[in-house]
């Protein structure tokens, strides 16, 4: 009997061990796993009418309670510093990724190296928190994921280059048309000092809006609405980025942007970017747009 | 049940015709049914590697054939019965399987979900080819007679869909198919004269019954990443109406809290707001809107601030022709500018409905105002027979920006972006008139460019010594106009362009006499693209520029009219070292598609001939003791399959050139191919019974090869004489035509297997199956060769595939022994 116990407590060790090196969510998946467990061995020991395993002269419910404190505490403590340490670690891989392709890229948007400022911010941002479960464990990969709402959150890589495109000082006012997971307005909150961003989709702005809240992102401010006509209460805005698909830009939109400021509008499908085309409003009012690849590719070769 | 293979049974004819025509339309349907799901690429791809089912029953019969073959009326009948509970449970759980082919790019998961949707739509295939070879075994006597119906019926099954298509919803028609299929069950017991064939008939019809109220229950889990479902998320926005037809599936969307906006290649600096507008989507993406007109002129000023309005600043057109009039916006521009005499085409008559129907006041009656006349053509064919001049000739921006700049037109053949097109449209235009065409701007630039080349060719075929004087091209950050002019551009007209251009901040790319410090001043891009693209192509370095350039880029003609294909092989590499920073949309994913296509239809089916082999050996029958070679088999069913294809798709395309309705165009030519293809097939029954099937094969493949090259030559002056003949006459010249070329085609496929029942029975389901995957090779192929060497080399191909079936048909070794079955 002794045996048996001292292995159970091993392999529950060991299954706790093997979460913390996995993943939060796993961890939840490996407590619930404990719990069930301990069910069903509470269940078949009533059934069988076997002794306490452990004689210690407490009562079972109360050996089974500590048990369960100091499993929980265990595990937690593992997990929680665990998950933090692995994913910051991801984290640096994805900046790694986002500089190599920088390089590739650097003269097509104008750009030696990527502004490091954006670089600390996205190193910042836990953008596990912003896919689904299942994801999380992809969510440093540098590519676009499924976020469901037929919406995804964009590459790594993209949202670097939109986000040093649109050129920001840490007093500037951003105004975001198209929330989505919310993870580019979180990126955008860690460099500016107010932040707007409007969804159009509703369940998108309050999944978004409850997430910022909960990362303690307060100079985020989401609304659900049409972004045609922008945020006017809020304007001018130094820089406006329209992540939602639009025909055309919405003429208030550039209406709100102050002169010298820039608008960042990636066109393409959900899941690729083929371009991005930036909208700068110069000091006299004049505007311009600027179409950008972001990779290096000339369409002619030899003698041109 | 051990029925002998002289049994006093007849052939189940009926049933048979029934079911191939049931195979034929449910491969039509499932391509409309993928093609609203999906993309039409994917569609394209999913539905020809479901055909391998064909091949597949041919394997699976190498092996089982002796046992089903016991007892053939219940195999017979078990797999009718499969085919049409699969034809909607198949369909069903593969539209479930959620698969994104963008995201294949880092989820490997996305391919297995690929591979599961082609298992589960083969077996519908599978199973109705099991039944018809099956058949084509039980009564080798009657081959010819049994493959003949088999023709006649998939013939009669590709008017059916069209027509089923028109006047049903895609899903019912998937329900009438099955309990089709089912029914036919019942018909069998009684032409097999079952005993208990009320019993089988009476459960078979219960069968039909509980399938049809299945499907009835089904609903289309269409992407989440296509417009209509993107759109639909909005709040507010519902579908109030659908329509269905070959041309595609309509899907009428209301907004009643978020107008709609849809303003492409606005100016950015205008400040007007759309009117509100109601959506048309096609197959749940290609939107196109109705705009609400209450009568005040201004309100559709918006449509003055986009590149497609340059025209009317340039003169005062007094008749304009609009191709592909859509939801009426070109119509309203025209109207906003005055003009007195507006025809507008528009392909699809369910869209005309809708506007002249429920949203008749909405859009205040705008395709029965005076001075509108619209006509429900194919907009090429409408210009070709039209009589008229007009002042400016509008081509519309006819298909989406998102399906455009992801290369998925790259397999559409489009007949109207031809030089051959462009001809015919310049000798359309008054004196000093304008052709007006409208395209996306891609970055790096592509069809533009594309589109620019092909008018420089179209002039100079013309006789016009200087197509420099007669192009205007400028451009927004979304669309490119591009104008041709019939007569030498002005100087009044050059001032009037520059002002239009810098009013709405449009790049100036092209006009006689351009500088290069005009370029690039709205819309910056890294270098000049379009004027240095445009210099270069009326320069003297033209090809040297076409062949540099990444994309490809040169004019497209009549006999490759695959004006949306721009990929090069060159940059493939390049492209894909870039695949994961960004450099996906690079790739022109389509030509691609077709290519992964081919890679897997050839391995699949190396793999479904290669097994019968195997087994072959395994079952100790010495295959060089056959009495026929097996190579000689092999190559005679695999060249008479690939060229029956290749004949019938690269005279498909000439027929399209007469009827040029796309669809009426497809289904008169495959049906005609098909049934005059059984009538073939059917009068060899008469030389099968006479023996000297080596020779008779031979004399239907020199018709075959005769009546093709001269057609080759033929065609084309013969059609221009008859484009301007009424539809109904154009339909029956066609008819008359296809007629003897088909009919010789009918021919050899049942001699190679009557020659084969006699000698190897056995190999016969092998063969069958050898035909199968040629026939999923040559679809895929012929339009591979089509892109890149045009239609002309696909029926060249096809006549010397024929005359090596010819060479190698499998001729009886009189010294070898018997084999076993297996």
């Amino acid at each position: 009997m002794r045996l048996r116990r001292s292995c159970q407590v091993i392999v529950t060790l060991g299954f706790a061990y093997w979460r913390y090196l996995s993943s939060k969510r796993h961890c939840f998946l490996a407590l619930r796993y404990l719990r069930d467990a301990a069910a069903t061995r509470h269940q078949s020991d009533d059934a069988t009418k076997m002794p306490p395993l452990i004689r210690t002269g407490l009562h079972d419910g109360r050996r089974r309670r500590i048990r369960w404190i100091c499993l929980v505490t265990l595990t937690a403590a593992f997990s929680t510093s665990a998950d933090a340490d692995r994913y910051q670690r991801l984290r640096l891989g994805m900046l790694d990724a986002i500089r190599a392709d920088y390089q590739e890229t650097a003269v097509y948007i104008d750009k030696n190296q990527a502004d490091p400022r954006v670089l600390a911010a996205m190193g910042r941002v836990p953008r596990h928190q912003f896919v689904p479960d299942k994801l999380q464990d992809v969510a440093y990969e540098n590519r676009p994921l499924p976020i469901g709402h037929g919406q995804t959150i964009s590459q790594p890589y993209i949202v670097a280059v939109m986000t040093d495109l649109l050129g920001v000082q840490s007093d500037d006012r951003v105004l975001e048309v198209g929330t989505g997971s919310g993870y580019q307005a979180a990126v955008l909150a860690e460099l500016v000092a107010h932040m707007y961003s409007i969804e159009i989709v509703e369940p998108l702005a309050i999944q978004a809006n409850k997430r910022l809240q909960r990362l303690g992102y307060a100079n985020v401010a989401i609304r659900h609405g049409d972004g045609y006509y922008g945020w006017e209460q809020h304007a001018p805005f130094d820089a406006i980025i329209v992540t939602a698909a639009a025909s055309h830009i919405p003429p208030p939109l550039i209406a709100q942007l102050k002169p010298g400021g820039r608008m960042v509008i990636p066109v393409g499908t959900r899941f690729l970017v083929q371009e991005l085309l930036m909208v700068v409003k110069d000091s006299d009012g004049a505007v311009t747009t600027r179409q950008l690849l972001p990779v290096r590719f000339v369409p002619l070769t030899g003698g041109h | 049940m051990n029925e002998g293979p002289h049994s006093t049974v007849r052939p189940p004819l009926l049933t048979i015709v029934l079911i191939s025509g049931a195979a034929l339309a449910y491969e039509v349907l499932l391509m409309r049914l993928f093609s609203i799901l999906q993309w039409h690429h994917f569609a394209y791809m999913i539905i020809s590697l479901a055909l391998l089912g064909y091949g597949m029953s041919g394997t699976f019969l190498c092996f089982v054939q002796k046992r089903l073959m016991q007892r053939f009326t219940p195999s017979f009948m078990i797999n009718i019965l499969l085919f049409g509970v699969s034809t909607a449970a198949c369909f069903q759980v593969a539209q479930q399987i959620s698969f994104n082919a963008e995201e294949a790019l880092w989820d490997p998961s996305q391919l297995l979900r690929l591979f599961a949707i082609y298992v589960l739509l083969a077996l519908p295939f599978f199973f109705v080819a099991n039944a018809l070879a099956l058949s084509l075994i039980r009564f080798r006597e009657q081959v010819s007679r049994v493959y003949a119906y088999d023709l006649v019926g998939a013939g009669l099954g590709s008017l059916s869909i069209v027509f089923l298509t028109f006047v049903l919803h895609p899903l019912p028609v998937l329900m009438f198919l099955g309990t089709v299929v089912m029914a036919s069950v019942a018909v069998a017991a009684w032409e097999l004269s079952m005993d208990a064939r009320v019993k089988v008939a009476a459960s078979a019809l219960l069968g039909a019954l509980v399938l049809a109220l299945a499907v009835n229950q089904m609903d289309l889990t269409i992407s989440p990443y296509k417009g209509l479902s993107q759109t639909l998320r909005v709040a507010g926005t519902k579908v109030v109406d659908s329509r269905s037809s070959p041309l595609g599936y309509l899907s009428v969307l209301e907004s009643e809290q978020v107008p709609l906006r849809h303003a492409p290649g606005l100016s950015i600096k205008a400040a007007v707001e759309p009117p509100p507008q109601v959506a048309v989507f096609t197959d749940a993406d290609n939107m196109t809107v109705i705009t609400a007109d209450r009568g005040e002129r201004d309100a559709f000023a918006y449509l003055d601030e986009m590149t497609s309005a340059l025209p009317y600043h340039l003169n005062s057109p007094g008749h304009v022709l609009i191709l592909g009039s859509g939801g009426g916006a070109d119509i309203q521009q025209a109207r906003f500018h005055r003009v007195p005499r507006i025809t507008a085409v528009e392909l699809n008559p369910q869209l005309v409905d809708i506007m002249r129907d429920r949203y008749r006041d909405f859009a205040n009656n705008l395709l029965d105002q005076d001075g509108v006349d619209v006509h429900i053509s194919e907009a090429r064919g409408f210009v070709t027979r039209s009589r008229d001049r007009y002042g400016l000739i509008q081509l519309a921006l006819l298909d989406s920006f998102a399906a455009s700049s992801a290369g998925l037109y790259a397999l559409n053949e489009s007949y109207l972006y031809t030089v051959e097109a462009l001809q015919v449209y310049l000798r359309h235009l008054e004196p000093g008139g304008y052709l007006a065409i409208t395209r996306w701007i891609k970055l790096p630039p592509r069809d533009t460019l594309k589109l620019f080349a092909t008018a420089v060719e179209a002039l100079q075929r013309e006789g016009r010594a200087d197509p420099d004087r007669r192009l205007l091209l400028i451009r927004g950050w979304q669309t490119s106009t591009m104008l041709i002019k019939n007569g030498p551009i002005s100087d009044q007209e050059i001032i009037a362009l520059k002002t239009f251009a810098a009013d709405r901040a449009f790049d100036l790319a092209w006009y006689p006499g351009i500088a290069e410090a005009e370029v690039n001043h709205y819309n910056v891009l890294r270098q000049p693209y379009y004027y240095g693209a445009a210099m270069e192509l009326l320069g003297s370095q033209r090809s040297a520029f076409l062949n540099n350039y990444k994309y490809d880029i040169r004019p497209t003609f009549d006999d490759r009219p695959y004006f949306f294909h721009f990929f090069k092989w060159r940059v493939f590499p390049e492209i894909m070292a870039l695949r994961g920073r960004g450099g996906m949309p690079l790739l022109e994913i389509g030509y691609l598609v077709l290519v992964a296509t081919l890679i897997k239809a050839v391995i699949a089916s190396v793999v479904l001939i290669v097994l019968p082999l195997i087994y072959l050996r395994r079952q100790n029958t010495s295959i060089v003791h056959e009495r026929v070679s097996l190579a000689r088999v092999l190559w005679y069913f695999f060249a008479v399959g690939l060229g029956f294809l290749f004949i019938e798709i690269g005279f498909i395309q000439k027929f399209i050139l007469l009827l040029h309705h796309p669809v009426y165009a497809v289904s008169v030519s495959l049906t005609s191919f098909l049934v005059f293809a059984g009538a073939g097939s059917a009068v060899t029954q008469r030389v099968v019974s006479a023996g000297g099937h080596g020779r008779a094969a031979r004399y239907a493949i020199m018709g075959i090869a005769l009546i093709a090259i001269a057609y080759t030559w033929l065609l084309g002056p013969l059609f221009a004489h008859l484009v301007a003949l009424p539809m109904t006459l154009k339909v029956l010249v066609s008819v008359l035509l296809i007629a003897p070329l088909a009919y010789c085609m009918g021919m050899p496929f049942p001699l190679g297997l009557s020659q084969l029942s006699s000698a190897a029975s056995h190999l016969v389901p092998w063969a069958w199956g050898v035909n199968g995957c040629a026939s999923v090779i040559s679809a895929v192929l012929a339009t591979l060769c089509a892109i890149h060497f045009g239609f002309a080399v696909v029926i060249t191909l096809a006549v010397l595939l024929y005359i090596s079936a010819g060479v190698s048909f499998p001729r009886v070794r009189h010294t070898a022994g018997a084999a076993k079955p297996c």
